[in-house]
């Protein structure tokens, strides 16, 4: 198993690591039995995430991913958010070994609970299906 | 600095081993099955690393058959009792389990073929309870292999005493050694031991070599059909320089067994003594009965594989039992098995020393390892919620 020199340089140097205490949305998914939980804050202004931050306990692939997935997103429309994929992820860091796919997964669960957060709490109407979790993740996500 | 403590996984060849492989290149290249001279020369090399390796485990030369490594070993082994005993209607077979993956692996193989297989608990402490063994012990009972040292949190096991008890119920006795020789003192005869494993790259012998001991008594089955090589039972070419660099590396190591166990108890135990000062950390495995290389941990709301990789970009090399690390669900069976739950086992630490470590190098490590636990601790989720949990957020 290797991995990519983009996927090291996001493990040693994540950016956008920490917590956002009056954040407008926070989604954890993942579990401690599997050894991998990702929690992510978004702070949304008109509809646009302007800043993100995220906490992970996993592996290097599961860094990795949580701080590329945020640099993507930090910006963005939320409805763009959304539809960040963990394939765009992993493509973003060249690649990521087939066993550590699944944190990837993490990463795009992370930010679609934390829209859904921000939906709940705001009142906003959605369709629940944007939120069918990728069943790709092989640990699970019952929380 | 650069420490290099996974010396569990596997060792640097020592200039002593490779100053003895060298000639069998160059000189020795014969066939040791060969008549002429140069033939001659690499059968008497091999017969002489049979001798000197015989000598150190205190069997008979005839007793020392050589493999591929540990792994080969201990497959042949405990398949071949198998299907010896089984010819006897023995088909029940114990061990522990924490085994090495060479052993459980097998023997789920052999539950696949009809065997009934008890593994033994091995408690908090990764040490079975001698009564255990006794109660599982039946009038069907073919083997009992229990390992001689475990490979991951350094547990060793009354070896003397289950070799007695399974002398005294007839029972075979086979145990993998393979972190234990060269490393502890053994001596077949006296530890009760009708059959064990080593491997050569534990104890800086080259890799793809290791042996398996076979008290003469009992008739081991072949393993390949072919030539007349290891006494009709392994038939192939054997590896000479690889012998060869075995049986210099176990001579060296044995000479001066005392001093490294002495010398390495100390680092084991300055490494654990500073790294238990960390918040939430805790000893795996027995403290006593314990490999002197050996540091086993886990540090509460990290995850094994990112410790290991912010370790080795300060130079320090070790490995983790975490289920990240293994690429599958789950940590480590041997974590699991002295009790540990999941989310403990996944921030596992082990640290493997051998006798060219030294205290400096002991002291970096303890400098190194509390900053980065602080660093993943600081963006864990996990480490947040038992901190909250505690009352201490
Ligand atoms: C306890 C134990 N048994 C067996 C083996 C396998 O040895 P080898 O790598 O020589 O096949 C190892 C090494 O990883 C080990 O630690
Ligand atoms: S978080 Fe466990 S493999 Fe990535």
């Amino acid at each position: 198993m290797e991995y990519s020199e983009k996927v090291m340089e996001h493990f040693v140097h994540p950016h956008n690591v920490g917590k956002i205490d009056d954040a407008d949305g926070v989604g954890e998914v993942g579990n401690a039995k599997c050894g991998d939980i990702m929690k992510m804050y978004l702070k949304i202004k008109d509809g646009i995430i302007t800043d993100v931050k995220f906490n992970t306990y996993g592996c290097a692939s599961a860094i990795a991913t949580s701080s590329m997935a945020t640099d993507l997103i930090m910006g963005q429309p939320v409805s763009e958010a959304l539809k960040l994929t963990n394939k765009a992820v992993v493509e973003a860091l060249d690649g990521l070994p087939a066993v550590k796919i699944h944190c990837s997964v993490l990463a795009e669960q992370a930010i679609k609970a934390a829209v859904r957060d921000y939906y709940d709490r705001n009142g906003i109407v959605y369709d629940e299906a944007q939120f069918h979790f990728n069943e790709a993740h092989e640990h699970g996500v019952e929380e | 600095m650069k420490v290099y403590a996974d010396n569990a996984a596997t060792t640097k060849i020592s200039q002593t081993a490779l100053d003895a492989m060298m000639p069998c290149f160059k000189e020795f290249y014969g066939n040791p099955s060969s008549l002429h001279s140069v033939g001659q020369d690499a059968f008497h090399a091999v017969r002489d690393a049979r001798v000197q390796i015989a000598n150190i485990l205190n069997c008979s030369p005839d007793e020392i058959y050589f493999t591929s490594g540990g792994s080969e070993s201990d497959n042949w082994a405990i398949k071949s009792t198998a299907e010896l005993m089984a010819k006897k209607g023995k088909k029940h077979i114990i061990s522990t389990k924490f085994e090495h993956h060479a052993v459980l692996h097998t023997l789920k193989y052999l539950e696949r073929r009809g065997f009934e297989v008890t593994l033994l608990d091995v408690y908090e402490n990764g040490i079975i309870r001698l009564d255990d063994l006794k109660n599982a012990i039946r009038e069907d009972t073919a083997l009992v292999t229990v390992m001689f040292a475990n490979n991951e949190i350094g547990s060793v096991q009354p070896i003397r005493e289950i070799g007695a008890i399974c002398r005294e119920r007839g029972v075979l006795f086979h145990t993998d050694a393979v972190q234990a020789v060269g490393h502890l003192p053994i001596d077949v005869e006296k530890d009760n031991i009708d059959m064990l494993s080593m491997s050569g790259h534990k104890f800086h012998g080259p890799k793809g070599v290791g042996a398996l001991y076979c008290k003469k008594s009992i008739r081991l089955p072949n393993l390949i059909e072919g030539g007349a090589q290891e006494r009709n039972r392994r038939a192939g070419t054997e590896n000479v320089p690889a012998i060869v660099g075995m049986a210099a590396a176990l001579k060296e190591a044995n000479d001066n067994l005392e001093v490294n166990m002495k010398k390495l108890s100390e680092i084991r135990d300055h490494v654990i003594e500073g790294l238990l000062k960390i918040p939430y950390s805790r000893v795996n495995g027995d403290r006593e009965q314990r490999l002197p290389g050996n540091v086993s941990m886990c540090f509460e709301g990290v995850e094994g594989e990112s410790l290991l990789l912010y370790l080795d970009i300060v130079g320090i090399q070790a490995s983790s039992g975490s289920a990240c690390t293994s690429g599958s669900l789950d940590p480590s069976h041997v974590l699991l098995a002295i009790g540990l739950p999941h989310e403990v086992a996944h921030g596992s630490l082990r640290l493997s020393f051998c006798e060219e470590n030294t205290i400096e190098e002991a002291d970096y490590i303890i400098e190194q390892v509390p900053p980065i636990i602080e660093r993943l601790r600081n963006m864990s989720p996990l480490w947040e919620r038992l901190q909250k949990e505690r009352g201490n957020a």
